[in-house]
């Protein structure tokens, strides 16, 4: 296998999102954070460094997921509206290869911009309390997590794009992931009922949809609580199946479809 | 060896919303290009021009048949190598330049550095991109991109190229360079096979041409073979109105009257008889002059008797 | 043939990572378990806060909270815990986002109010919950009657139960019962009539089966101390007829002052206790009302 036409549409992917100026969420963010650091600090004592680490976890995760989404919908589609695929597939390039560079190019442009959203955030809790703490670093793996769960976003967002509409791919990837940040519900819904047909279905759609609350610590890490390194793992290895089902999905769909 | 061999080529597109129903936009096209030839495939828009060349670069999958290119499957990575594809009017990744577009795709073939550079100027100078190398493509005309388009076709110097409607949004400077670079490609070997509706181009440029119509192949051939056919005189005589019946009956047109002037085009065979008639009538000849064999005629004529739902003369479909 | 040969290998990949990813979300499950049940917390604790967050869809988000609070609540009762702590915060939310939400007042001040294990035994809760209905939806009389209900039944507060049931029933639209029961708590304060009366209603006004259940249960109890209070009347009338105390109920049958051995309303016989008093068979379920001064009539 010859990676290198892989790292060449990830790297023009990523080149993309920058000259289109998608890092631009970050000043957004910055004030945000900025403006919330300097406003929390005037309030009560005790809380305000929870509802920073809530507030820019929380931003973090939501500036990505806006990003994964708006240029995940349009990663494949884009090209093919606007025929850049043409010249593109008619290089010695496999489509395989082409959509796997795209899936690594918008993580890429995700990595980036989490890091400097992330350096921004670790600025503003000093600013805050002048000094970081020992459970401060569980807010590295809730970082962690936000990648993994933007990876996966990712992933959705490209295996729809593969055959829909940029709009209705957004659609379908937002209900998938308000349907899998509540995955517990649903499963908790299926415990309580006395049906054995819906228990059954909802134990199945609870397997089947993404499991988004797998990796929503922000909250506890806020708390200054732990995280068990077995999650992390754990974490890890569900991203890595649960995205190559849908990357493995996206190439086979893809592979066979005509350009129009 | 043939550069690219098609067989039986049919597509068929779903079209429609609610109802889907096919719609053949290929059908049955068997065809062999030779290696070296220029090859001028033409046709009106939506003949199935783009439809060919595209299942020639696998971008789309054929509903029946088979297309091979220098003896492979169409779609191999390994045929992309060997070539070039200019699509239908070509649109670029709008916020590369010109030279970060031909890096990239450079980038395939797996040129070294140096190399690459190389082509990339040579490109950018054939195509007379040079002083626009670092413009972003947003800001490209219709004419320049579809410079940028042949030279990312050529990049790699292939040994077949396929160019969609190379002329295209170019004025006539840009339609003469492109012209002769494929003048040129055919002086260094090179097979192309490029679609156009303008027919100048073809006759100024192809060994062979396919026309097409509907999807279907309506004509191929070397063109003097196609353009034989028409040789002929086109007469213009004054004479009283008594002659018009023989005339006509002498023409292998109908005959046009103005001015108590008769048009007539006549074929060569009946040269004789048309000399004959004019001396023994006392029928005034006011001009004679050969007609100039045109593509353009034979190409409405075909698509004409095509659309009629006739048969196209069994003397060219043969061919 | 290589297609389908394609197709069955992407499509066996797909199955076997999809299955090794449910594998891997059973091991999270396992691994989170505990931790999600010990820090079982209201990330959002503010209902006002979530109104601002849910831009105009409060209706839906209450919703959302009020089914939360039921699962929360019916998850609780099936693990057999006793901490009910989030569902007063959970019921607050929903009526901050809702205030006409009225099923969440009702239901929510019953599941609050109830004793361990049906509830969380925090009737003062339950009474704010109720007050704060009251105050958004003043025309709803029968709010008067869930907190006469609560302060009657739950706080044994007769003078506040009556009060509440007193100022129901100026209402126009009020059934006379209301009145009626004013009248009767202020009397008598907490009997046996009062109280079953009260919980027919609570069972006769929703179809839920799990509040019917509790209603039922209820009665099922004061039924139950009627029994034992008119088995206790024959016992002494056999003292009065024999001389002496019966050792069993049996003696009772055959001395025909019963016609058989009485059971309980889950079918279990009652038995009598060395003390003279009517005891439950060990293995019945009914529970016994606790009795109240002035309770027996």
């Amino acid at each position: 296998m010859n990676s290198s036409p892989v790292l060449a549409v990830t790297l023009n992917t990523f080149r993309e999102a920058v000259r289109d100026r998608i890092l631009y969420n970050l000043v957004a963010f910055a004030v945000i954070l900025i403006a919330s650091a300097v406003l929390f600090g005037q309030i009560s004592i005790g809380i305000e460094k929870i509802i920073l680490i809530n507030l820019g976890l929380s931003s973090i995760s939501v500036f990505g997921l806006l990003i994964a989404i708006f240029l995940g919908i349009n990663l494949v589609f884009k090209e093919i509206d606007k025929r850049s695929l043409y010249a593109l597939l008619s290089k010695p390039v496999r489509r395989w290869q082409f959509l796997l560079g795209k899936f690594l190019g918008l993580n890429v442009t995700l990595l980036v911009n989490t890091i400097f959203m992330t350096a921004g955030f670790w600025a503003a809790l000093y600013y805050l309390n002048r000094k970081f703490e020992r459970q401060d670093q569980f807010i590295w793996v809730a970082i962690y997590f936000i990648l993994l769960e933007l990876s996966l976003v990712t992933a959705i967002c490209l295996f729809f794009s593969c055959f829909s509409t940029p709009v209705l791919s957004a659609v379908f990837t937002f209900l998938l992931y308000i349907i899998g940040s509540f995955s517990a519900d649903i499963r908790g819904f299926g415990e309580l009922t006395h049906s054995a047909p819906l228990k059954a279905l909802s134990t199945f759609v609870y397997y089947l949809v993404p499991n988004f609350s797998d990796f929503s610590v922000a909250a506890p890490v806020a708390h200054g609580k732990a995280v068990p390194g077995t999650l992390v793992l754990l974490n890890t290895i569900y991203t890595l199946c649960y995205a190559s089902v849908l990357l493995v999905a996206s190439m086979a769909v893809f592979s066979r479809k005509d350009l129009k | 060896m043939t550069a690219i061999q098609i067989s039986g080529l049919t597509k068929d597109y779903q079209i429609g919303f609610w109802r889907k129903r096919p719609w053949r936009a290929l059908d049955g096209l068997s065809l062999e290009v030779e290696r070296g030839e220029v090859f001028g495939f033409l046709g009106h828009n939506g003949a199935g021009k783009t439809t060919t060349l595209k299942l020639l670069t696998g971008l789309i999958f054929p509903t029946a048949g088979t297309a091979k290119v220098l003896g492979k499957p169409v779609g191999q990575p390994e045929t992309f190598r060997h070539l070039g594809y200019l699509p239908e009017n070509p649109y670029f990744y709008d916020y590369l330049t010109a030279q970060e577009l031909l890096d990239y795709f450079a980038h395939f073939f797996q040129m070294d550095a140096g190399l690459r550079v190389r082509r990339r100027e040579e490109m950018l100078k054939l195509v007379g991109l040079d002083s626009f190398r670092d413009m972003p493509l947003r800001k490209f005309s219709k004419g320049m991109l579809q410079r940028i388009g042949i030279a990312q076709a050529v990049l790699h110097d292939p040994e077949i190229v396929l160019l969609d409607e190379p002329m295209s949004g170019l004025d006539p400077m840009g339609r003469r360079e492109v012209r002769d670079l494929i003048v040129q490609m055919k002086a260094e070997g090179k097979t192309v096979f490029f679609s156009t509706h303008i027919l100048s181009d073809v006759e100024a440029l192809c060994d062979r041409v396919a026309i097409l119509n509907r999807g279907k192949l309506v004509g191929v051939g070397r063109l003097s073979e196609l353009l034989r056919q028409r040789s002929g005189v086109e007469a213009v005589v004054e004479c009283a109105s008594s002659c018009s019946a023989e005339l006509q009956h002498l023409a292998s047109k109908p005959v046009t009257v103005s001015g108590g002037q008769y048009r007539l085009e006549i074929q060569e065979e009946n040269m004789p008889r048309f000399l004959a008639f004019c001396q023994t009538e006392g029928v005034r000849l006011v001009s004679l002059n050969p007609i100039r064999a045109s593509l353009e005629d034979y190409f409405t004529e075909l698509s004409q008797s095509a659309s009629d739902g006739e048969h196209v003369s069994s003397g060219v479909s043969a061919l | 043939m290589s297609r389908k040969v394609r197709a069955a290998t992407v499509l066996a990949f797909v199955l076997a990572a999809w299955a090794a990813s449910a594998a891997v979300q059973m091991r999270i499950d396992a691994e989170i378990a505990p931790y999600r049940n010990t820090s079982e917390t209201l990330w959002i604790p503010s209902g006002k806060v979530l109104k601002r967050l849910s831009f105009g869809h409060e209706g839906l988000v209450a919703d959302i909270y009020w089914t939360r609070a039921v699962q929360y609540y019916g998850g609780r009762r099936r693990d057999h815990k006793t901490d009910f702590s989030l569902l007063g915060p959970l019921l607050e939310i929903t009526t901050d986002l809702d205030p006409h939400l009225m099923i969440a007042y009702k239901f929510g001040a019953l599941f609050l109010s109830e004793a361990p294990p049906e509830g969380a035994d925090q009737p003062e809760a339950a009474v704010r919950l109720i007050k704060k209905g009251i105050q958004a939806n003043p025309d709803d009389w029968r709010m008067w009657h869930d907190l006469g209900f609560i302060y009657y039944w739950n706080l044994k507060d007769y003078s506040a139960a009556a009060a509440a049931y007193l100022e129901g029933s100026k209402n126009p639209k009020v059934h006379p019962w209301m009145k009626v029961m004013a009248a009767t708590i202020s009397q008598k304060g907490g009997n046996r009539e009062t109280s079953r009366f009260l919980w027919t209603e609570v069972y006769q006004s929703t179809t839920d089966p799990s509040i019917r259940e509790n209603a039922l249960q209820h009665l099922n109890g004061l039924k139950a101390l009627d029994d034992m209070e008119e088995i206790e009347k024959r016992v002494a009338a056999f003292h009065d007829q024999t001389g002496r105390w019966p050792q069993t109920l049996r003696e009772l049958v055959t001395h025909g002052l019963l016609r058989g051995i009485p059971s309980d309303p889950e079918g279990f016989p009652y038995e009598l206790g060395p003390d003279r008093k009517i005891k439950l068979h060990p293995k019945s379920k009914v529970e016994l009302e606790e009795e109240n001064e002035g309770t027996r009539s």
